[in-house]
């Protein structure tokens, strides 16, 4: 007995088994997303004055990486309406575009990420925080921590500070970044008995920071999820597109409803965490 | 609820984000606080919105015989 409603809908809901089915999934995904949305608005908003990161993330990668999500979720619609006109060939194409978009998407999302791993914040004994680079034999580290400095047996740090740090205000930030130009790459020494704690920007470094990588890294390994099936149901799973072309189709859209919700996550994240 | 639906949602909250995004750069570069940067990115951002919604249209168009379930 074959299974009702694997390719046309229900005549009384309109419905074919497998959108009701990612429809469930996505409500359960908006209630993930809406939870953890929801610590990072209480949170934020129970900082103390000062204390919340802010304006160290990379506005222009953040604004290049939404038009390139934007872009996928427009080749993957117009993918599923070629090949609702029949036009296989054209599905290919697109489909192949929201391919090269998703791996794009997680490659500057991971240039981003090594960017955070590079940049430190140095508190040192006499209460003064500073935000920069460590230059270790005319190189950056990576994730380096107070412990490391232990390990390495070093009696000193060379450290190219920013001229801003996050304690300022938006406009304070902005005026520091201006000024600072040219100066920023002027190292300074500072001696370990002086360092109190020293952190790379990571999930530890701060509660802000947190948040950032949860959400973002859910939100990448849901990108990864979603550029996977596409592939699949482009490359090995377009088989059906000859015995079934409906279901095919079909599979397709419910693709294409993941990958918008995973865009829309995107446009929410951006603003909150790039601009607020 | 359709590719077709959530594609006009996603198309209206992208250009929403857009047009916010343009004037936060271009409020930025007016006060003072930014640099050509926003400025550039405030313009290209009002730009895109534009093109979002001039997209949405050939979209409705293009998929009129389309449901929206």
């Amino acid at each position: 007995m074959d299974i009702p409603y694997v390719a046309q809908p229900r005549q009384d809901t309109g419905l074919y088994n497998a959108k009701v089915g990612i429809w469930l999934f996505l409500a359960s995904e908006v209630m993930l997303f809406g939870a953890l949305f929801s610590s990072y608005i209480i949170l934020r908003v129970g900082a103390a004055p000062g204390s919340w990161v802010h304006g160290l993330l990379n506005i222009p990668i953040g604004t290049f990486n939404t038009a390139v999500l934007i872009t996928s979720s427009v080749t993957v619609v117009l993918s599923w309406s070629a090949l609702k006109a029949g036009n296989f060939a054209k599905y290919r194409v697109l489909q192949a575009i929201t391919i090269l978009c998703a791996l794009g998407f997680l490659g500057i999302k991971s240039f981003e990420y090594r960017e955070k791993f590079l940049h430190y914040e140095v508190w040192k004994t006499d209460g003064t925080r500073l935000l920069g680079h460590i230059d270790y034999n005319g190189t950056h580290p990576l994730f380096w921590k107070t412990e490391t400095l232990a390990q390495q047996k070093l009696d000193s740090i060379k450290f190219v500070p920013d001229p801003y740090h996050y304690t300022m205000t938006a406009k304070e930030m902005a005026h520091a970044r201006k000024g600072g130009h040219g100066k920023e790459h002027e190292p300074v020494t500072i001696k370990t008995s002086e360092i109190t704690r020293l952190s790379s920007f990571v999930p530890a470094h701060s509660t802000y920071f947190g948040i950032y990588f949860t959400l973002t890294a859910l939100h990448a390994l849901h990108v990864l999820g979603g550029a996977i099936v596409i592939a699949f149901i482009w490359g090995p799973g377009a088989k059906l597109w000859k015995t079934d072309p409906d279901r095919y189709i079909n599979r397709v859209e419910v693709s294409g409803l993941f990958w918008h919700f995973v865009d829309l996550v995107w446009i929410f994240l951006f603003p909150v965490l790039y601009l607020l | 609820m359709s590719l077709k639906a959530i594609h006009l949602v996603f198309i209206a909250a992208s250009t929403l984000l857009s047009i916010g995004f343009g004037v936060w750069c271009l409020k930025n570069y007016f006060q003072g606080l930014g640099s050509t940067s926003d400025l550039l990115l405030g313009l290209g951002s009002i730009a895109v919105a534009a093109g979002l919604i001039c997209y949405g249209r050939y979209f409705l168009k293009k998929l009129k015989n389309i449901g929206y379930l």
